[in-house]
């Protein structure tokens, strides 16, 4: 690779060489280094962005993450944000490492919210919380499971392409919603908003005091991510969809039952979706309200969210931390500078794209070289 | 419109000085070349230098630095250090893009087609970047005429997942046709070919380099050195040993230039007389299977193999082999007949049910099937025994049991590797398959389906390989053997059968076997009109 610089550093009698060679082998270091650099590539493009609605991108930056970690409220809100992030993002690693896309997190974790209200609303209202929350958190789980189910049955038998059918999915689901706060669950003391009652307190996920953080599913959610850890790196399980994963060849020649990879690995990632959608209602909102109210992309947030971590269910936990900690510095600034909202999401979109062709950085090594009149001075890669 | 498009597809891309050069004189001079990687140096001030209208072959052991060197040529690799001159003009090649502006073509170990495409539509795409668009009824006309006159018989309405191993050579081959290349490399080119495919191979790169191509014959068989080329570099280590004219050297000479020292092939004894008076361990009856293009490829096949024994299955690749294997392995659907494994039915069965009734296999596509590249060493050596304990329990991997017995098996097969947590893709061929050998002969298995296991393996390798098939035999393990290389084939099987488009065209004990007979087999005829 020539270097448009080569003339000015040859009058040094230096020369500057540029290699890029393949490599096999990656470490944990550069993956790192992949997502971080392309949050940083994100944020300068974004900067333009900003420069161009005539706002400094700096105080804008400022004011993204004094709001989001500069204060207490801030980081509980930002906690607020980051579990169904991580619950979503979580159950998405095992799809991704299935090589199967789930991209219908959204859809499902919407069916957690409604079975859910189902239950705060209509069969449990007047159970203790000791029993209604429970049940909520594992029909949630269920939920959002079986709603992942179609499009794996869809897959494993007529082969659909579940990136289709999970995204329209999503649409569903967001209609089912719809219907429900406009038709028969309609709140009697809604004044006619398109929204549920608001559920009965014994069905409400405690918080914090002082703060909106709903703890048990803060809880369900960093365990999962631990418990996911555990099954993709030391169970039979893990090590098939591992396998599967990689090389569905190999998984066949094993023995390895596709079917069996598919369905459990979207089942655990519908599922985990589901129990995000339950801690949205039954512990932020307390009601069933318009698909976008409750969610607000964060199925879509949590694809972002499980690549930005390298599919590493550990990492996920500062990662959703840090994307939660972005959502509400995106309300912030939307409200500061009377930007649209979906500014935060050209944001998202432009940290994905940097991610994607971030992929090459892993799969080449790139050596600069600096040589003075013919001798390596310096090498580095 | 037509005329335009024939023209730019009959006249070369580029009329680089290359295409007057005549016959005898240097197209392509390297000189000093280094390579370093991680580790090891690959190339080591190497000189080589290409005639045209020569077949020159490059040869020397798995790891020699052969195949960088010709990388390096063809741009996949930038040298440390070193001079290329491309026609007395000295070329810095950055890139595969710059090797095809000088008319350099590449055949790979691995081809480089896309599988979906028809063999037109690959074609299409080599000649692309010159123009945008390009009617396909032209080049398949293209692709008839430059068959013709090479040879090279090939379907241009195939789908490339369709063809062979043999077949998508061909594909390779007419693109640097259709370039009109006057440098062509070939990697390893006749370890997928069977005897005829071979020779045909012969043939036409005979015919292209009468018409002035230079053509570099990557290769680590010495009588395919003394066969096809007209000079030879011997390569060891990453250094040139020495660059011989072929008519003034011989296989012993060479072998010794190769390996450094000399190494008696290990002579192998049959079986003097197998009683078959047990019942057979496997027992395929009347099989019919589809290929994946639904047509039938395995035709009434009905065999047995005895424990103790080798049978072997030899044949132009294509012929059915494949399905034939896949079916008995369970990755693959029985149309009609049974498979009989120890007496009892395993016709459909799953590959998990087979695994367990103890078939070991191994296949004949390393990389897509025996392995998973970017999973570690120790992780694929696992694969077919992590299910059972005592390597897991009803949830866990048992860890602390797999690693024990992971660094034992590393031992016992020799794969060399500092660490099994590599990922296995690292590895050499040869190590590939010792790891895969390691997995599959270490569950005591009762039959071993294995498909072509030496192809490609430099000699070390495949004497490991063979004596390990040698070794279970005398263990009492049934061992299915289907093979493209016919020597070995009459080295290590008891019994042979030759397959020909989905048939048996007769089994004959290896004792009464002989090249040419089993030769006219391959082509299709029976073996009692053989006889007579």
């Amino acid at each position: 690779m020539r270097y448009r610089y080569s003339s000015l550093l040859r009058h040094f009698g230096l020369e500057l060489k540029i290699r890029v060679e393949r490599s096999s082998l990656t470490s944990r270091f550069t993956e790192a280094m992949v997502s971080t650099l392309s949050v940083a590539i994100s944020l300068i493009i974004a900067a333009a962005i900003f420069t161009y609605q005539q706002i400094d991108p700096i105080i804008a930056y400022k004011e993204i993450f004094l709001s989001a970690f500069g204060s207490f409220d801030g980081i509980t809100y930002t906690i607020v944000k980051m579990i169904p992030l991580l619950l979503c993002g979580a159950g998405l690693i095992v799809a991704f490492k299935a090589n199967v896309w789930n991209i219908g997190a959204e859809g499902q974790l919407l069916l957690g919210a409604i079975v859910a209200t189902w239950i705060a609303l209509f069969s449990l209202k007047t159970a203790p919380h000791y029993i209604s929350i429970p049940t909520m958190f594992a029909l949630g789980f269920i939920a959002g499971g079986l709603w992942a189910l179609i499009p794996a049955i869809l897959k494993i038998k007529f082969n659909v392409n579940e990136v289709l059918t999970t995204l329209m999915m999503n649409h569903i689901a967001s209609k089912i919603v719809e219907y429900l706060i406009y038709g028969p669950w309609k709140g009697k003391a809604a004044w006619g908003f398109p929204q549920t009652d608001i559920f009965p307190t014994n069905t409400c996920i405690p918080c914090i005091p002082n703060t909106r953080i709903h703890y048990a599913t803060l809880i369900i959610a960093i365990s999962s991510a631990l418990i996911i850890s555990i099954l993709l790196s030391r169970t039979k399980i893990g090590y098939e969809i591992r396998v599967f994963g990689i090389k569905p060849e190999v998984a066949r020649y094993a023995g390895i039952s596709s079917s069996r990879v598919i369905i459990l690995s979207m089942l655990i990632s519908g599922g985990l979706a589901g129990i995000a959608g339950v801690g949205e209602v039954a512990g932020l909102h307390h009601r069933l309200r318009y698909p976008w109210a409750i969610s607000s992309g964060y199925g879509y947030t949590a694809i972002i969210v499980a690549w930005l971590s390298r599919l590493n269910s550990i990492a996920i936990v500062p990662v959703s931390f840090l994307l939660g900690g972005l959502l509400v510095g995106g309300d912030t600034i939307q409200v500061v500078f009377r930007l649209p909202v979906n500014v935060i999401h050209i944001f998202n979109g432009l940290i994905l794209l940097c991610l994607a062709s971030g992929e090459i950085l892993l799969k080449y090594r790139f050596k600069i070289e600096v040589k003075r009149h013919g001798t390596l001075v310096s090498s580095s890669s | 419109m037509k005329g335009i498009i024939r023209s730019f597809l009959l006249t070369p891309p580029e009329k680089s000085s290359l295409l007057n050069i005549p016959r005898g004189e240097v197209v392509v001079k390297m000189q000093g070349i280094t390579k370093r990687f991680p580790g090891v140096t690959a190339n080591d001030h190497v000189d080589f230098e290409l005639r045209a209208g020569e077949i020159h072959a490059l040869l020397g052991e798995n790891g020699a630095g052969k195949t960088t060197l010709m990388n390096i040529l063809y741009g996949l690799y930038r040298p440390d250090e070193g001079e290329i001159y491309v026609g007395n003009r000295r070329v810095k090649i950055g890139s595969p893009k710059d090797a095809i502006k000088l008319g350099i073509a590449m055949v790979h170990q691995h081809f480089k087609l896309i599988e979906s495409l028809t063999v037109a539509e690959n074609i299409a795409l080599c000649i692309e970047e010159y123009k945008f668009f390009s009617h396909i009824q032209d080049v398949k006309k293209n692709i008839g005429e430059l068959s013709e006159k090479y040879g090279l018989r090939i379907d241009p309405d195939a789908r490339v997942w369709q063809l062979s191993a043999g077949e998508k050579q061909r594909v390779e081959i007419l693109k640097a046709l259709i370039r009109r290349a006057k440098i062509l490399i070939l990697d390893e080119p006749t370890s997928v070919l069977t005897p005829p495919e071979k020779r045909e191979l012969f043939k036409i790169l005979r015919r292209m380099a009468e018409e002035g191509c230079g053509i570099v014959f990557i290769t680590h068989k010495l009588h395919e050195v003394m066969e096809v080329s007209d000079r030879v570099t011997v390569l060891r280590k990453g250094r040139v040993v020495a660059t011989l004219q072929t008519s003034e050297t011989n296989p012993k000479q060479l072998a010794k230039l190769m390996l450094g020292k000399e190494i008696p092939l290990r002579p192998i004894t049959h079986t003097a007389s197998l009683t078959y008076k047990e019942a057979p361990i496997l027992e395929v009856r009347n099989l019919y299977v589809l290929n994946d293009r639904g047509s039938l490829a395995v035709k009434g096949v009905s065999f047995e193999v005895f424990a103790g024994e080798i049978f072997g299955i030899a044949g132009v690749s294509g012929n059915g082999q494949r399905e034939l294997i896949e079916a008995i392995t369970g990755l693959r659907k029985v149309k009609l007949g049974n498979i009989i494994l120890m007496g009892e039915e395993v016709t459909n069965r799953t590959p998990k049910d087979i695994i367990e009734r103890g078939v070991a296999f191994i296949p004949e596509d390393r990389l897509n099937m025996g392995i998973a590249q970017d999973l570690s060493i120790s992780e694929n050596l696992i694969l077919k025994k992590y299910r059972y304990t005592p390597f897991s329990g009803h949830l866990f991997l048992n860890l602390d049991h797999i690693n024990k017995w992971v660094d034992k098996l590393i031992k016992e097969y020799n794969i060399i590797t500092p660490s099994s947590r590599l990922p296995a893709g690292v590895l050499s061929g040869g190590n590939i398959q010792r790891l895969i050998l390691a997995r599959e002969l270490s569950g005591n298995p009762k039959l071993i389906v294995a498909s072509n296991p030496t192809r490609g393996l430099d000699v070390a390798a495949t004497n490991f390989v063979r004596s390990l098939l040698i070794e279970q035999k005398k263990r009492g393990v049934a061992v299915l053997l289907v093979s493209e290389d016919l020597e070995e084939l009459l080295m290590l099987a008891d019994r042979i059968a030759v397959i020909f488009e989905g048939k048996f065209m007769g089994v004959l004990p290896t004792s009464k076997a002989d090249v040419n007979r089993i030769g006219l087999m391959m082509a299709g005829i029976e073996m009692a009109k053989v006889r007579s």
